[in-house]
């Protein structure tokens, strides 16, 4: 029997005179994988963000595994450690290499020994397929593989779920495919996964539902089927129109 | 020249000068390093007292801040920087309430430069650190800080270079370095004035120079890419 493991209620939040989270309710169960899409503002990353409290919210309440987030400190930080998050611009951190990229987290967060963190992380940069580059420096990596670094560097602290804020839309498109293929094989292994991506191919693939957002409200939520070929909203219907020209 | 060496101790002077230089440069980058994380914490009073101390301390000018030091801090308030009963007494006062001061004042550089080198660090890469769990404190001790340092590298050098021609203001509090050198030396020796100058000047060329060199040297090896 599935359970939530995330789930927002009657979250609100403002940028100044800007209301950019109305009201949001979302709940994402374990092991699903839920695509959130619309427009450019409608406040998708900010939804993201507050999973992990990189952003905070002015009303209502966001719980993970059954606990509401910790406001600061230590235990705020313990929250993030099983939050992964994948941001658009990679931000692998520039002055590390690739390895110790992805072994900063679970040496000093996890207390893992050096030793078996390194064995770990080559075994995740195996499965990303980046191994041959796990001594350089992430400049210089391709965008591909620096986003696929970044997702290994989340693995590595064994999250349970994991937020992906447009993984591909920095990307030339010859290197989207070697970024939603590893999205997809975690999709299949089972991790929980939200998503915000314009890429259809992959929410046909891997996602179970749909979470449609226009001007900081979940307007529609469905399945891929059902929300590409018969989006219920005019909302949705008009934003499906835009992007189905490109 | 050899004249000079004979009759003036050159060398202990700019020994003076060197010592000054290195304590005040390490006590001047432990404490800017402190105000720099002081204000970009996240904690308010700490920003608020990190950018009152600089603002306060970068509008002073040197000379009163380590005249303040000794006469002030020393002679009216007591407090011995070393021990009074001690024979060396006045001139040990002398030379640590110096370092005290040019420490005071230069932290508020050094804290600038390193602000403008964690400038240089994306918000992403703070985000990111926070995302994997790091705390406060770890993010900045193992993210921002080793970019922000290597960031910062350029304009420290120009701190650095600044507070060692700037220890010549110990002259005066009565402290024998290279600069109370140059008074004696101008004073006794006249006839000698254009040797003294190109003497103290080119200590101070010979002394800042190569780490000027060096650091920009440094700065753009480590640069980090991005
Ligand atoms: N830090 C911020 N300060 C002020 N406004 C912001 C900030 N972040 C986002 N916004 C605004 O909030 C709205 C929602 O932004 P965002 O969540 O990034 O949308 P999306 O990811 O759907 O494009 C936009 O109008 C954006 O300009
Ligand atoms: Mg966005």
């Amino acid at each position: 029997m599935a359970q939530p493991l995330v789930v927002l209620q009657d979250v609100n939040k403002h940028f100044g005179d800007l209301h950019v989270l109305k009201s949001i309710d979302l709940s994402v169960d374990k092991g699903e994988v839920v695509i959130v899409i619309g427009p450019s503002g409608s406040g998708k990353s900010t939804m993201c963000r507050t999973i992990n409290r990189l952003e905070t919210i002015e009303s209502g309440t966001i719980t993970i595994d059954g606990k509401p987030l910790p406001e600061e400190g230590k235990d705020l930080a313990q929250l993030r450690a099983d939050v992964g998050m994948v941001f658009q611009s990679f931000n692998l951190f520039a002055h590390k290499t690739i390895l110790d990229n992805v072994t900063l987290g679970p040496i000093k967060v996890r207390k893992k020994s050096k030793s078996q963190a390194e064995k770990d992380a080559m075994a995740l940069l195996e499965r990303v397929g980046v191994q041959e580059q796990a001594h350089k420096y992430p400049a210089q990596l391709s965008g591909g593989q620096q986003q696929r670094v970044a997702i290994a560097r989340s693995l590595a602290m064994e999250p349970k779920v994991m937020l992906f804020d447009e993984p591909t839309s920095a990307l030339d498109p010859e290197m989207i495919n070697e970024v939603l293929d590893v999205m997809v094989g975690l999709a299949k292994d089972g991790m929980t996964m939200i998503v915000i991506t314009h890429e259809m191919g992959f929410a046909r693939k891997a996602a179970n539902r749909v979470v449609f957002m226009d001007d900081g409200q979940i307007v529609e939520q469905a399945t891929p089927q059902e929300f590409f070929t018969n989006p219920r909203s005019a909302r949705a219907k008009d934003f499906l129109a835009k992007i189905l020209t490109h | 020249m050899d004249e000079l060496f004979d009759q003036f101790d050159i060398w202990s002077a700019f020994g003076q000068t060197i010592y000054l230089a290195f304590f005040s440069a390490l006590g001047a980058l432990i404490l800017g390093t402190v105000l720099a994380v002081m204000r970009v914490g996240p904690v308010g009073i700490f920003n608020r007292a990190g950018a009152a101390y600089v603002n306060l301390v970068r509008n002073t000018p040197l000379t009163l801040i380590v005249t303040f030091c000794l006469l002030a801090l020393h002679y009216q308030l007591k407090i011995n920087l070393a021990p009074a009963t001690s024979s060396t007494s006045i001139v040990d006062n002398g030379v640590r309430w110096a370092i005290v001061g040019l420490i005071v004042y230069h932290a508020a550089f050094v804290c600038e430069a390193l602000r403008s080198g964690i400038n240089t660090v994306p918000p992403g890469q703070a985000e990111a650190a926070r995302s994997i769990g790091l705390g406060f404190g770890q993010s900045l001790r193992y993210v921002v800080l080793p970019q922000a340092f290597r960031g910062a590298i350029a304009p420290l050098a120009s701190v650095l270079i600044a507070l060692i021609k700037n220890t010549t203001v110990a002259y005066a509090i009565g402290v024998a370095e290279t600069a109370a050198f140059m008074r004696d030396a101008l004073e006794f020796r006249p006839d000698l004035s254009l040797m003294i100058f190109l003497l103290v000047a080119g200590f101070f060329v010979l002394l800042t120079m190569p780490l000027g060199i060096l650091l920009t040297n440094l700065s753009q090896r480590m640069a980090v890419k991005r």
